[in-house]
């Protein structure tokens, strides 16, 4: 168990290519840390710098207090399950959970005792004798997992270790890892580009985008303040609703020209991004005034019922926005609503997309 | 394409009968002379079914020790063809294999260089290189030996270019989780590599062996001596010139004799190969 520190990690491969770019990240002790973002945005390059199996071609990476750029995988006493497992196919499963310990020179007691351990708490002892092909998905990610724990390591690493298992598993799985992972206190780190996953799973959630953090924190905070519009359109399903609008001195401007009241927003010349959830919209009855709030004009163009809820479709200003309904909604496409966004549930983004922050 | 149809069944089985006649009868025919006498046999017509004098030939040629090769029994000729068939197969085996780890799964300088060098002995058969090889041989005085035999014919472009196609199919994830297991390049190897390429290894014994054990040009000039020749030279020599000295039911008898091994290696190794195809890993 041990704390994890990056500090200005940057990753530039031969060809000049920059796919880290100083990133700074301090994981605590026992804490489970998630970095999220869309492919090739450098979390799994920054992953594989943390696990030793990728040079780093500047800055630090810790763990324990102690650096260990120049330590191989094998020597920063981490253990990774990898997005395809890895399973060495050849050997039975106990075989493959035992491998690490044997190849560390640990008594075969010992080994044994760790393994059935192992097993026992995820559910393996009576697979122990199959070969990898002769499981099934699910099972197959427990024995990755097992062969983790069985190390007992100062971090565990997690590449998309759920990726390949169909929706239900997953949700399953992902839940039974969180478990495990305060179960064991193990320091962990977890790659993925599910925000879902991201969201449930994380003490600490890294957003990164191209090479760069973009924001780290609590999830929910995140979620409630978002650092960009890149974070905010990232974090949450349906993701949240952003529409440009620059600023005269009867009130705001929407990018196709229509006017709406400033409520009390100060927007900077330069021009502005408004971003609201969707679920913080609400319809407006009839043409009442909503004091402290921003009303919109909606044109429905469609409605998705999921059942609990439904996802009304439309344009504001030229811009699509979703608007999240509970129950059913008796929109139907065409229609035009009048939505009404309470002033504390607008984020304000500047122009260059970072968040200001209310005044 | 597999079809119930029982006429198209029938056709494809005539083919195959047909198919296996050609090839099998020859050899039937070898064995149907060995079990005859000489006499029998400069007789023809040959007959088409097995003679009498079977234990009479079997035990002339392999325990009469008759000196019909300057001296040497077909034993000897057997045992000297399978030392060198292995030791080509196993040699082979062992040196391609790890050059093509080398250069699969390590960045060293000059890597794609030594796999072109490697790549473009597969446009100097023997054949082509013979001379300066054969001088090589008698420079190092390895003439009549059994490493003068396998060691130039042990390097092979073609079994090394097999297994880089096969571990380039080896996910990179497996590399990497023997290295968070503390699994060195040496382990790797020996505990993941290995073991998944045995039914490769089996695959390219059979190959190899067989090619080893019919190699011709290169026993006959690298052996001098009678006692360290192949059975395939051996057979040769015991054809004379003129018809009447050469004692047919006895060159016959050792055709069957040299064909037994190639045989039963391919008839124990097929087992490997339909495990190979049947249970296909990863």
């Amino acid at each position: 168990m041990a704390n994890v520190e990056l500090t200005n990690v940057r990753k530039v491969y031969g060809n000049s290519v920059e796919a880290v770019k100083g990133v700074n990240i301090a994981i605590e002790d026992g804490a489970l840390c998630v970095l999220v973002g869309p492919s090739g945005c450098g979390k799994s390059t920054l992953l594989r710098m943390i696990a030793g199996l990728e040079s780093i071609t500047d800055g630090t990476v810790k763990i324990e207090n102690a650096v260990v750029n120049n330590l191989g995988p094998a020597e920063r006493d981490i253990a990774m399950v990898f997005q395809n497992y890895a399973l060495y196919p050849h050997m039975k499963v106990y075989d493959n959970m035992a491998y690490g310990l044997r190849n560390r020179g640990m008594p075969k007691d010992q080994i044994d005792k760790r393994v059935r351990e192992a097993a026992q708490t995820l559910e393996l002892t009576h697979l122990l004798e199959r070969r990898p092909k002769e499981l099934s998905g699910g099972q197959r990610q427990r024995v990755a997992m097992g062969r983790a724990i069985v190390r007992n390591p100062k971090v565990f690493l997690f590449d998309e270790p759920l990726s390949n298992l169909d929706a239900k598993l997953r949700g399953q799985m992902r839940v039974e890892i969180k478990n495990l992972q305060r179960q064991l206190g193990v320091t962990s780190v977890y790659v993925t580009h599910d925000q879902l996953e991201a969201m449930t799973l994380a003490d600490t959630l890294v957003v990164m985008n191209s090479g760069s953090v973009e924001q780290i924190g609590a999830p929910l905070d995140i979620y409630e303040k978002p650092a960009s519009t890149f974070v905010a359109s990232f974090i949450g399903a349906p993701p949240m609703n952003l529409v440009h609008v620059t600023a005269d001195n009867t009130g705001l401007i929407l990018k196709d020209g229509t006017h709406i009241g400033a409520e009390g927003l100060t927007v900077p010349t330069t021009g502005a991004v408004i971003g609201f959830r969707p679920e913080d919209l609400e319809v407006a009855a009839g043409h009442e005034k909503h004091i402290g709030g921003l009303q919109l004009d909606l044109k429905v163009l469609g409605v998705e019922p999921v059942g609990a809820e439904s996802y009304v479709y439309g344009v504001v200003g030229g811009e699509r926005v979703v608007v999240r309904v509970a129950g059913r909604s008796p929109s139907q496409t065409g229609d035009h609503l009048r939505v009404i966004i309470p002033k504390e549930k607008l984020h304000l983004f500047g122009a260059d997309g970072k968040r200001i922050p209310p005044a | 394409m597999i079809q119930n149809n029982p006429i198209g069944r029938f056709i494809a089985h005539i083919i195959l009968i047909i198919g296996i006649m050609i090839v099998a009868f020859p050899i039937y025919y070898t064995f149907v002379a060995s079990t005859q006498s000489l006499q029998e046999i400069m007789r023809p017509p040959l007959s088409l079914l097995p003679g009498n004098h079977f234990w009479e030939n079997y035990s002339a040629a392999l325990f009469g020790g008759v000196g019909r090769i300057g001296g040497v029994g077909v034993d000897r000729l057997l045992f000297n063809t399978i030392v060198m068939a292995l030791a080509i197969a196993v040699g082979k085996i062992a040196i391609s294999i790890l050059s093509a780890y080398a250069i699969v799964f390590f960045r060293f300088p000059g890597r794609m260089i030594f796999f072109w060098l490697i790549f473009i002995t597969l446009m100097l058969p023997v054949e082509v290189r013979i001379l300066p090889t054969y001088k090589v041989m008698v420079d190092l005085g390895l003439i009549d030996t059994y490493t003068g035999l396998t060691l130039p014919l042990m390097a092979s472009a073609t079994a090394t270019l097999l297994f880089r196609q096969f571990f380039m199919t080896i996910p990179g994830e497996l590399v990497e989780a023997a290295r968070v297991d503390g699994a060195g390049p040496w382990r790797f190897f020996k505990d993941i590599l290995l073991p998944l390429s045995k039914t490769n290894i089996a695959a390219l014994f059979v190959i190899l062996f067989i090619y080893g054990w019919t190699q011709y040009l290169w026993p006959l000039l690298m052996t001098n001596r009678n006692d360290m020749t192949t059975i395939v030279i051996g057979l040769r020599k015991m054809i004379s010139f003129a018809d009447a000295d050469t004692e047919w039911h006895l060159v016959m008898v050792t055709c069957i004799l040299a064909i037994v091994p190639p045989i039963l290696v391919v008839m124990l190794m097929q087992r490997w190969f339909v495990r190979g195809l049947v249970e296909t890993e990863k």
